[in-house]
């Protein structure tokens, strides 16, 4: 692995190369409780992506956990509490953000025996049955804003979705407590197949809605907004690690999208 | 409402409605009529007829009396010797927090509820220089700080027979032993983990110590709890959404208007289950009437904030109840802000007043309300008896006072993916938590308040635990005439006001009113002030060492001489630019008062101190 990985800095740029052979700890902020993202005994796709990130930088990957919540940003991350964050949407504010390391978006989950075939969100199809939707600090998630000019307000049933619980807004289209639900994909992917009914899921379409709000997310790696050398850093790396990147992805059932499907 | 649906015009409102005497702008009323204040001058002083508390010299309560009137009856320090005025003693907390308690003051001891870590101190005011007595230190969860808002304030504690009673952010309501400081009891009444926290200063009333929650605005559900004070068991709780068998309406539920009659309102009055998540906390300040036995308090926004997604009135929120204290049952409510679509939380202070009005003597509550109009209320049956504006609003029209319905400007409604400017008052409101404060010499009450419109607009990029989101963005910025802040001097009989006191910044603290007719508060850049309470000539002022964002109070100490005490220490939602070390740069910092406030955190630094003032 390490001859590997020489043979490729030496015709990578030097760069990348003295941040690589550079010892100190990756120190990445993650929840010690958010699958299928992260959890603290790192068995979250986004732990094992920063091993796989941290280990082609020869470096050692700490993890410090820490709720990502309100306030986290300012409070915990810019204060360095951390080197980088997994999982932020591209191009996010106050932070540097890396290349994206995956897409994906929100999808409509239903039970496979309706053959609701959801993929829109003016479809009559969607009726007078209820809805769940994730809730987001005081909102629900973006899926909530076509919905409501659909007339379809009245129908939402909210989920925090994190965490211990996290699988219920799934459970809830198993169990018929809601006709269906519409959730971030790797939350839905996750879980769908761990429900004892099938369940189908399909992307929201179009991906990004009239008024602007987008359902597809290119999702990337934040660093501090100086810190530029590690941001190249790990573009290098998630460049060269794409293919296991991917293979994490898909054994965690993160429903993926190529950059044509999607908006960002 | 049709809500979501966006007409493809909208008349451009750009004219003045003139109601009464009162002249509203209703939009682009910053181009046609900067620095004027919807407050008419023309209030007259007029002694108050009614009775108030007895004053003992001491302070118990954060409101002083159960009317909510922060008055003090000394007038050792007065107009004429007010110049005089000089630090007594000092006392640092250790606590660098938005400090917003009320010094408490019993029995010689001086009782100092801090921000989290929810330290309370104990001063012994008999000795000189008032030194520690002892310390409680309740240790708090720090995941509380991740739950709580705007800070990690307190607004203090209360004495009561021999006990201090105080609340914990991560929860927990304390009794300790006021001469020893020994812990009591202890009772957990709000879960960190679905976002409650406590804020409010406790209550006692009767055997019962009342406590309300706060917190995020969504996931959480408000209620109001009732410990018995010997044992710290929760004699009753009520909420304020969902069945009416949880908000305690039953036979004795009288509201005055029609739109608050009905079964299960704080359920239909929701999308389906909506309720369960809706908000309408309680984290303001309580008043009790003897002797209607009534208990009023405000409930805080609905949830989401986003107002679109849960059609329909949202009862209980944004609106207020009378209560039994002993049973919780509701007696009547009114609903300042049906379906609230700007944050206003009506948590504001109810000051209990009896006023001649139309020639007869009427048992009212006073109530500045968030939402831009000073409400006087019949405490008995919840009937508006007038809702006058005290800041310019572009947001609304007035109050129908055969509905109670506060009438809106359709045009200013927000609506996902739509800028939408000048939305006047701002989601602070035209006064936030900060306490007013009444003198019966001058028959007036003393607002301290905001001066802020806001826009709502554009939407980037966030996430939360691993999901993505598109969030909007609001902005502050001073009202007509640039100042953010104003402390008013309002006659409540004539709803008028007398005088008014711009400052630069909002004023975020309370007042205090004395018998020597001055008028105390504070501004974020460290001020602490005493004007005359007939004109609003500052007649003394003295600088502390950061911002003050408290709750001013009189005593007399065991010396016999007058004091006033303060809290500095800036802090709370706007405050927290300087208390968490926002960066200014960025406009949606403390949400939204990043822009408003871009120079504040290069006049003060944060702080946490007692200053004591009296006469040499």
């Amino acid at each position: 692995m390490s001859s590997l990985f020489r043979k490729f800095c030496f015709s990578a740029l030097l760069l990348s190369c003295s941040a690589a052979f550079a010892q100190a700890p990756l120190r990445v902020c993650s929840d010690p409780d958010d699958l299928p993202f992260s959890n603290s005994s790192r068995s979250g796709f986004d732990n094992q992506i920063a091993e796989v990130l941290a280990h082609d930088l020869h470096r050692p990957v700490v993890f410090v956990w820490a709720r990502a919540r309100r306030g986290f940003l300012r409070e915990r991350f810019n204060k360095g509490a951390c080197d980088m964050l997994m999982g932020v949407p591209d191009g996010m504010k106050h932070v540097r953000t890396t290349i994206p390391y995956y897409r994906s978006s929100y999808v409509f989950v239903t039970r496979r025996s309706d053959e609701l075939h959801l993929t829109r969100f003016d479809d009559p199809a969607i009726g007078r049955q209820r809805i769940g939707l994730q809730i987001l600090e005081e909102d629900f998630s973006p899926p909530s804003l076509p919905l409501i000019r659909s007339g379809h307000a009245a129908q939402f049933v909210g989920f925090d979705s994190f965490g211990q619980g996290g699988d219920e807004i799934v459970r809830a289209v198993a169990d018929k407590r809601v006709g269906f639900s519409v959730v971030w994909g790797p939350l839905a992917g996750y879980y769908a197949i761990r429900q004892r009914v099938p369940l189908a899921l399909s992307p929201v379409k179009p991906a990004v809605d009239a008024a602007g709000i987008p359902f597809s997310f290119a999702i990337a790696i934040a660093v501090h907004s100086n810190d530029s050398a590690l941001a190249d850093a790990l573009n290098g790396a998630i460049r060269r690690n794409q293919s296991r990147i991917r293979a994490i992805l898909k054994e965690y059932h993160v429903p993926l999208e190529t950059k044509e499907e999607g908006a960002l | 409402m049709a809500y979501g649906v966006r007409t493809a015009e909208k008349p451009r409102a750009n004219w003045t409605i003139v109601l009464g005497l009162m002249v509203l702008c209703v939009s682009g009323c910053r181009q046609t009529h900067p620095g004027e204040s919807p407050a008419q001058r023309g209030g007259a002083l007029r002694s108050y007829d009614g009775q108030l508390e007895q004053d003992d010299g001491q302070w118990l309560r954060a409101t002083k009396d159960y009317a909510n009137t922060r008055f003090s009856s000394l007038d050792q320090i007065n107009q004429g010797d007010v110049a005089q005025l000089r630090p007594a003693f000092t006392f640092s907390t250790g606590v660098d927090h938005g400090q917003e308690a009320a010094p408490i003051v019993a029995n010689g001891t001086m009782y100092i509820a801090t921000p989290w870590p929810n330290i309370l101190y104990a001063l012994d005011l008999t000795k000189a220089g008032a030194p520690l007595k002892w310390k409680y230190e309740p240790n708090p969860s720090p995941a509380a700080k991740g739950e709580a808002c705007c800070d990690l304030v307190t607004r203090g504690a209360v004495y009561d027979g021999g006990k201090v009673f105080f609340n914990t952010l991560d929860g927990y309501t304390l009794a300790l032993d006021a001469d020893t400081g020994k812990l009591l009891w202890r009772t957990h009444l709000a879960d960190i983990t679905k976002g409650e926290t406590i804020t409010m200063a406790p209550v006692v009333v009767k055997n019962h110590v009342l406590v309300g929650d706060s917190g995020g605005e969504f996931g959480v559900r408000g209620w109001l709890a009732a410990l018995d004070t010997s044992s710290g068991k929760v004699a009753w709780k009520t909420f304020n959404t969902g069945p009416d068998k949880d908000v305690l309406i039953g036979p004795r539920f009288k509201p005055f208007y029609a739109s608050d009659r009905g079964t299960d309102l704080g359920v239909k009055s929701w999308p389906p289950d909506a309720w369960r998540v809706g908000g309408g906390t309680v984290w303001g300040f309580l008043a009790y009437d003897p002797t209607l036995n009534l208990i009023y308090y405000g409930t805080a926004n609905p949830g989401p904030w986003n107002s679109e997604v849960r059609p329909g009135d949202n009862k209980w929120t944004s609106g207020m109840f009378a209560r039994d204290p002993d049973t919780g049952e509701a007696v009547w409510f009114y609903q300042m802000s049906p379906h609230d679509l700007f944050d206003w939380d009506g948590i504001n202070e109810d000051i209990l007043l009896d006023l001649p009005i139309n020639g007869q003597t009427r048992k009212v509550l006073v109530r500045p309300d968030r939402n831009g109009f000073i409400y006087v209320i019949d405490r008995a049956t919840g009937e508006v008896i007038s809702a006058t504006p005290y800041v310019q609003s572009t947001t609304t029209t007035g109050v129908d006072l055969k509905t109670g319905r506060l009438q809106r400007v359709a045009d200013k409604t927000p609506r996902t993916g739509q800028v939408i400017r000048d939305i006047c008052p701002m989601a602070p409101g035209a006064k936030d938590w900060q306490p007013s404060s009444f003198s019966p010499r001058t028959g007036l009450v003393y607002i301290p308040h905001e001066n802020m419109c806001m826009d709502e607009e554009g939407t980037e990029a966030n996430y939360i635990a691993g999901t993505p989101y598109v969030g909007a963005s609001v902005q502050y910025y001073p009202g007509p005439g640039g100042n953010m802040g104003e402390l008013l001097a309002w006659d409540p009989i004539h709803a008028k006001s007398v005088w008014s006191i711009k400052d630069k910044y909002p004023i975020w603290s309370g007042t205090l009113s004395t018998a020597g007719d001055l008028v105390f508060f504070g501004t974020m850049d460290g001020w602490f002030k005493a004007a005359d309470a007939k004109t609003g000539k500052i007649l003394w002022q003295f600088k502390l060492d950061s911002g003050i964002i408290g709750q001013p109070v009189s005593y007399r100490g065991p010396d016999g001489k007058q004091y006033i005490a303060i809290l500095s220490g800036i802090g709370g939602w706007p405050g927290s630019i300087v208390s968490a070390k926002l960066d200014t740069r960025d406009g949606t910092a403390a949400n939204g008062w990043g822009k408003a406030l871009p120079n504040i955190r290069n006049e003060v630094t944060a702080g946490g101190t007692l200053y004591v003032f009296s006469l040499p």
